[in-house]
């Protein structure tokens, strides 16, 4: 693997694979009453936030603490501008404080990209503006593996604000990585230009009517529904939100229809959810519902993504050392069908 | 008297003659023998061109002296082989009032190695809501002929059509930065497509540039007045320009070197050295843009040398100052993938870079042929020669440079200004030969 993670594009099958195999004895050390194991000791993660965030955040915070790396967490309001820091000085520095790895959460689209360039550090972008949001997809892809094993031909549809979705983007990479056909669906006006040629190019579908997919002749064995900002109304991107809703929101009927189909059909979101507007309380809360198992996997993705970054290669991964591994849960089916 | 003869050059690639100059004006061409006190200047082999006019560059001072200076912005158009360079009204204070043009112009002309035409804002402060004293400015000395909001489009239609109508009496021309502001605000800094829509940053549509285009050439038809379009960027606006110049409207272009080569996909890494308003387009606007140049749909290229300070380029990419350096090297550009593939012969190049700027921009000293009687502002190419650009060799005092590690043929080896050579580097690439009267003052020019 390579030292960053950048973009999901970072990420062969192999090393996709590697991380969610981790991930899984990650998972099994998070029912134990004792989360915390050695791996990580004396190494510094900084967990730096220039945009808020809560569930990335805590979930990047906990898994250092669970590796027992120490973890630092700052935050700086807002994007810099021509009068503050710059965002190289502002690297520079962290980096001269001699830390092993920097989660950055960036406003701008491509700050992780910058910042790699500037440091010696590790770079694992927890999200950079409309770009990419790496560890969402790998917890995303964690848990459709968990319900459906390989992915293989599976067909997963994402649907909602595309354009301004660094979870899209992310996700149609590393699904199509792991062999998941995907369908995207959006209006027009939340579409990125130039879906026609990138879809094309990187072999994806795409689509107006979310109907005509969910409907279609091709199966769907999980929807991903997108948080949808209510300040794009402001910006023309559509009239209301009743109308977004009736056009591309997850309502009772869509799922009742989805279900009939299909009973295993899994539902995602990245949260925070607007329950009554993409999704409705129904499917967020059906037992096709996975919202949070993809949390709870968030934690375990992102100790397996530290993992891989920083621990040496003669570092047993840390399930394999520990005392106990033999009692931890063996099934994760039977835990993820629990909830 | 001063003389300087110019010996053995190829006028416009053509066949090679000698110069004699006597007190900044040609004043013999042809086998000269050479007058015991001149200066003589070998420039066997070199193509001599009129010397380049540049209708749009950003020379920073007033305010932003730490990213370039009239002065050190001078030694870069000197070097890049410019003999007359229009700095652009968006400096702080803005140049929106006669006094603020003529200290430009003043500056400029202490300075004495290039003509610095101070450009006018359109509107107070380039907000885009009053027009900015445009007579005062034209009768002041610095004598502004065009007037720009560059950096912003005047957006307004009813203040276009005024200012169009205004300059009309001074002969004035109003240089349009066209970016409709509701189709491509201040966040947009990548060309809308798909690279914008893979790298999640705010695009900055065609149809932005297009659209504004295709108004104001309906108000300069409406007014009978001159527009000129700065930095065409797209496919489109060529097709509208085309359409416009065959219906006898007044229009004019100009089109950046980065515009002719660089293209959108160079955004893929993040690097703000190539963020620039507008935006890098795709690889067939590039080839629509050298088609109009070539076939004259666009008038002119300018290089659009914006100078920034290091630390405002490194910012977050939407978060980066727009714009790059571009008077040291756009003769090589324009050279290596107009010239050398036979697109453009010399004579274009003067036309080009010379004869239709100096016209758009009023300015009756420059641009002229090399003949007995003109200017004599000269610029010595050698079209053999590789260059390989060094980001840190600029006389500019920035250093965002898009064409770093770049390799172009053909480089501009000598300017001579009003008879005095302000650039001269025959002895190799690279080697500077410090110029005694560079300087000593312009008050003689």
């Amino acid at each position: 693997m390579t030292r960053h993670l950048i973009s999901s594009a970072d990420l062969t099958r192999r090393d996709v694979e590697d991380i969610l195999e981790t991930a899984a004895s990650m998972h099994d050390l998070q029912r134990r009453e004792v989360k915390k194991v050695p791996t990580l000791r004396g190494r510094t993660v900084i967990n730096f936030f220039f945009e808020d965030s809560t569930r990335t955040r805590s979930s990047f915070e906990i898994a250092g603490k669970w590796m027992s790396a120490d973890t630092i967490n700052l935050s700086a309001k807002g994007s810099s501008t021509s009068k503050g820091e710059s965002l190289r000085d502002t690297a520079m520095t962290i980096d001269a404080m001699a830390v092993d790895a920097l989660v950055i959460r960036h406003n701008a689209s491509g700050a992780c990209h910058q910042v790699a360039k500037w440091v010696r550090c590790s770079v694992i972008n927890a999200g950079d503006g409309t770009h990419e949001h790496p560890t969402q997809a790998l917890l995303d892809a964690y848990t459709l593996r968990t319900r459906l094993g390989d992915l293989d031909g599976r067909h997963v549809v994402i649907v909602g604000d595309l354009t301004h979705s660094r979870v899209f983007r992310s996700n149609v990479i590393t699904l199509k990585t792991l062999g998941a056909r995907v369908t995207v669906v959006a209006p027009p006006t939340l579409m990125p230009s130039g879906i026609a040629a990138w879809s094309e190019a990187d072999g994806f579908a795409t689509s107006w009517d979310l109907d005509a997919v969910l409907d279609g002749d091709d199966p769907v064995d999980a929807v991903m529904m997108l948080r949808v900002q209510r300040e794009r109304m402001s910006g023309g991107f559509f009239p209301t939100p009743r109308e977004y809703t009736v056009g591309y929101g997850l309502t009772r009927d869509r799922l009742d229809r989805l279900v009939a189909r299909n009973e295993d059909v899994l539902v995602l979101h990245p949260g925070p959810m607007n329950r009554g507007l993409e999704i409705a309380p129904e499917a967020a809360d059906a037992p096709q519902s996975v919202v949070l198992d993809q949390v709870s996997a968030g934690v375990a993705v992102r100790m397996a993504v530290l993992y891989h970054l920083l621990a040496g290669d003669d570092t047993p991964a840390p399930a394999a050392t520990s005392p106990d591994a033999s009692s931890a849960p063996t099934s994760r089916t039977t835990e993820g069908a629990a909830r | 008297m001063n003389r300087l003869v110019i010996r053995g050059a190829r006028l416009l690639g053509a066949q090679a003659a000698d110069l004699l100059v006597e007190d900044g004006v040609i004043t013999e061409v042809g086998s000269v023998s050479v007058p015991r006190d001149a200066d003589v200047l070998d420039a066997d082999g070199l193509v001599a061109l009129p010397g380049l006019v540049d209708l749009h560059v950003h020379l920073r001072e007033p305010g932003r002296e730490d990213a370039e200076t009239i002065a050190t912005g001078s030694a870069a158009a000197a070097a890049g082989g410019f003999t007359a360079v229009f700095a652009m009204a968006n400096t702080n204070p803005v140049t929106d009032t006669a006094e603020a043009a003529e200290r430009v112009h003043d500056l400029g002309h202490a300075c004495g190695l290039t003509e610095v035409v101070p450009v006018g804002a359109v509107t107070k402060g380039l907000e885009g809501a009053e027009l900015a004293e445009l007579g005062l400015m034209a009768r002041s000395r610095a004598k502004v002929r065009v007037f720009s909001d560059d950096g912003h489009c005047v957006h307004d239609a009813r203040i276009m059509r005024r200012a169009l109508e205004y300059v009309k009496p001074f002969g004035g021309v109003i240089s349009q930065h066209a970016q409709d502001p509701r189709l491509a605000g201040r966040e947009a800094c990548c060309h809308e497509g798909e690279v914008s829509g893979r790298l999640g940053l705010p695009g900055w549509p065609g149809i932005a540039e297009e659209s504004i285009v295709a108004r104001d050439v309906m108000l300069a038809r409406h007014t009978g007045s001159r527009v000129h379009v700065a930095h065409v960027s797209t496919a489109g606006t060529v097709e509208v320009l085309r359409w416009a110049k065959a219906q006898g409207i007044a229009v004019t272009a100009e089109v950046t070197p980065h515009h002719l080569v660089l293209t959108t996909d160079l955004l893929a890494g993040y690097d703000p050295v190539y963020k620039v308003n507008p935006p890098l387009r795709p690889a067939e606007d590039v080839e629509a843009l050298r088609e109009a140049l070539v076939d004259g749909t666009i008038d002119a290229v300018a290089t659009d040398h914006a100078p920034h300070a290091r630390h405002d380029k490194e910012h977050a990419f939407v978060d980066a100052a727009f714009g790059m350096l571009g008077l040291e090297t756009a003769l090589s550009v324009v050279s290596d993938v107009l010239v050398q593939p036979g697109r453009l012969a010399w004579s274009d190049v003067a036309r080009v870079m010379s004869t239709a700027p100096a016209r758009i921009g009023g300015l009756s000293d420059q641009g002229q042929g090399l003949a007995v009687g003109s200017p004599a502002h000269v610029t010595l190419v050698d079209p053999d020669r590789e260059v390989t650009v060094d980001a840190a060799a600029s006389r500019s005092r920035s250093r965002n440079n898009p064409w770093h590690g770049r390799t172009l043929q053909g480089a501009v080896l000598a300017t001579v200004f009003a008879g005095r050579v302000t650039h001269d580097v025959r002895n190799g690439a690279g080697t500077r030969r410090e110029l005694t009267n560079a300087t000593t003052s312009g008050a003689d020019l």
